[in-house]
């Protein structure tokens, strides 16, 4: 355990310093994932997929990589992530039907690529198509298995405590 | 063979209903020459590369109406793997999704566009959905048929 020693060598300005850095990282990682946000138009550009509705072309912690420019029209074909009003978790599907008028307000109807019947049973109740505010963003990309991480640390919390725990401890400690 | 019934009430009220039914001859593989015999042939250059996973196929009808400037139904899709006997050819299909319009656009509407479309699904990377080049546009005919026909 030599580096609780070092920790003990630290005075007060080095500890300081550490902490000053363990922010800069912080604040780094907030910058980056904002500005992703604004890059891709959408609230949420990364997600991780949580079901198996999309088998086998995504499977449970996959992460997906998401744009929702407006300028992109949502067309047939799609994979759209899109959130059910007053349901917090997003759902990644694919888009089966759409009727847009003239003006551009569409409507358009969802379905799990591995689901037998589409997503109307999904929706809220009395309603029958989603719309453009319900969408988070269009899966443009994807890299398989990495958000398995994600998903173990909602699933078991104390895992997530105890990798923010030793990220903060390594950080703090780390001499560069 | 298309006719048109108006005799649903889903959760949409009396909109109209089409029954198309098709035949998709594809050679996904290599350059051999597919037959076009009634749908769109498509030609792809071995896309079934080492980062292709799996290819998402679908046809979908594209037409406007006097509701709605556009839209896209989609009628019948296909998951193909990696290993798949990339030649597809299939006769007589009845479509997989009903065909609902958004009210009553298909009655006598002389423009349905059926096209055959793929998004590609990678190992890993970018999700690019490709449109096949050719496309077949059916008429409906201007009456219902109102005999019952399941």
């Amino acid at each position: 355990l030599d580096f609780l020693d070092d920790v003990r060598r630290m005075n007060k300005r080095q500890l300081y310093y550490q902490v000053l850095n363990f922010g800069m990282i912080v604040s780094s990682a907030l910058m980056i994932w904002k500005g992703l946000m604004v890059v891709t138009g959408s609230e949420s550009p990364i997600v991780v997929v949580l079901s198996g509705s999309m088998e086998p072309a995504f499977h449970r912690g996959d992460l997906l990589f998401l744009t929702n420019r407006i300028e992109d029209p949502i067309r047939v074909g799609e994979i759209v992530v899109f959130r059910i009003e007053g349901r917090e978790i997003p759902i990644v599907h694919r888009v089966l039907k759409i009727h847009e008028k003239q003006n551009g307000d569409i409507k358009f109807l969802t379905k799990g690529d591995n689901n037998a019947v589409d997503d109307r049973g999904l929706y809220k109740q009395g309603q029958h198509w989603l719309e453009k505010k319900d969408v988070v963003g269009r899966a443009r990309g994807f890299v398989p298995y990495i958000g398995i991480v994600t998903i173990l640390m909602n699933d078991y919390p104390k895992f997530k405590y105890a990798v923010l725990f030793l990220l903060g401890l390594f950080v703090l400690v780390h001499r560069e | 063979l298309r006719k048109n019934v108006e005799d649903f009430t889903g959760p949409r009220e009396r909109s109209d209903l089409g029954f198309v039914t098709f035949d998709i001859t594809a050679d996904i593989l290599n350059e051999k020459k597919c037959m076009v015999f009634f749908l769109t042939c498509i030609h792809l250059q071995s896309i079934f590369d080492w980062n292709v996973k799996q290819l998402f196929l679908y046809l979908s009808a594209e037409y406007s109406t006097k509701n709605n400037a556009l839209n896209q139904v989609v009628l019948w899709d296909k998951i193909m793997l990696r290993g798949d006997n990339p030649r597809l050819s299939l006769k007589d299909m009845k479509s997989k999704y009903f065909f609902f319009d958004d009210g009553n656009g298909l009655k006598g509407n002389r423009n349905i566009t059926l096209t055959l479309s793929w998004n590609v699904v990678p190992n890993a990377g970018i999700l690019p959905l490709v449109t096949g080049s050719g496309h077949v546009s059916v008429p409906f005919p201007d009456t219902y048929e109102t005999t019952k026909s399941y």
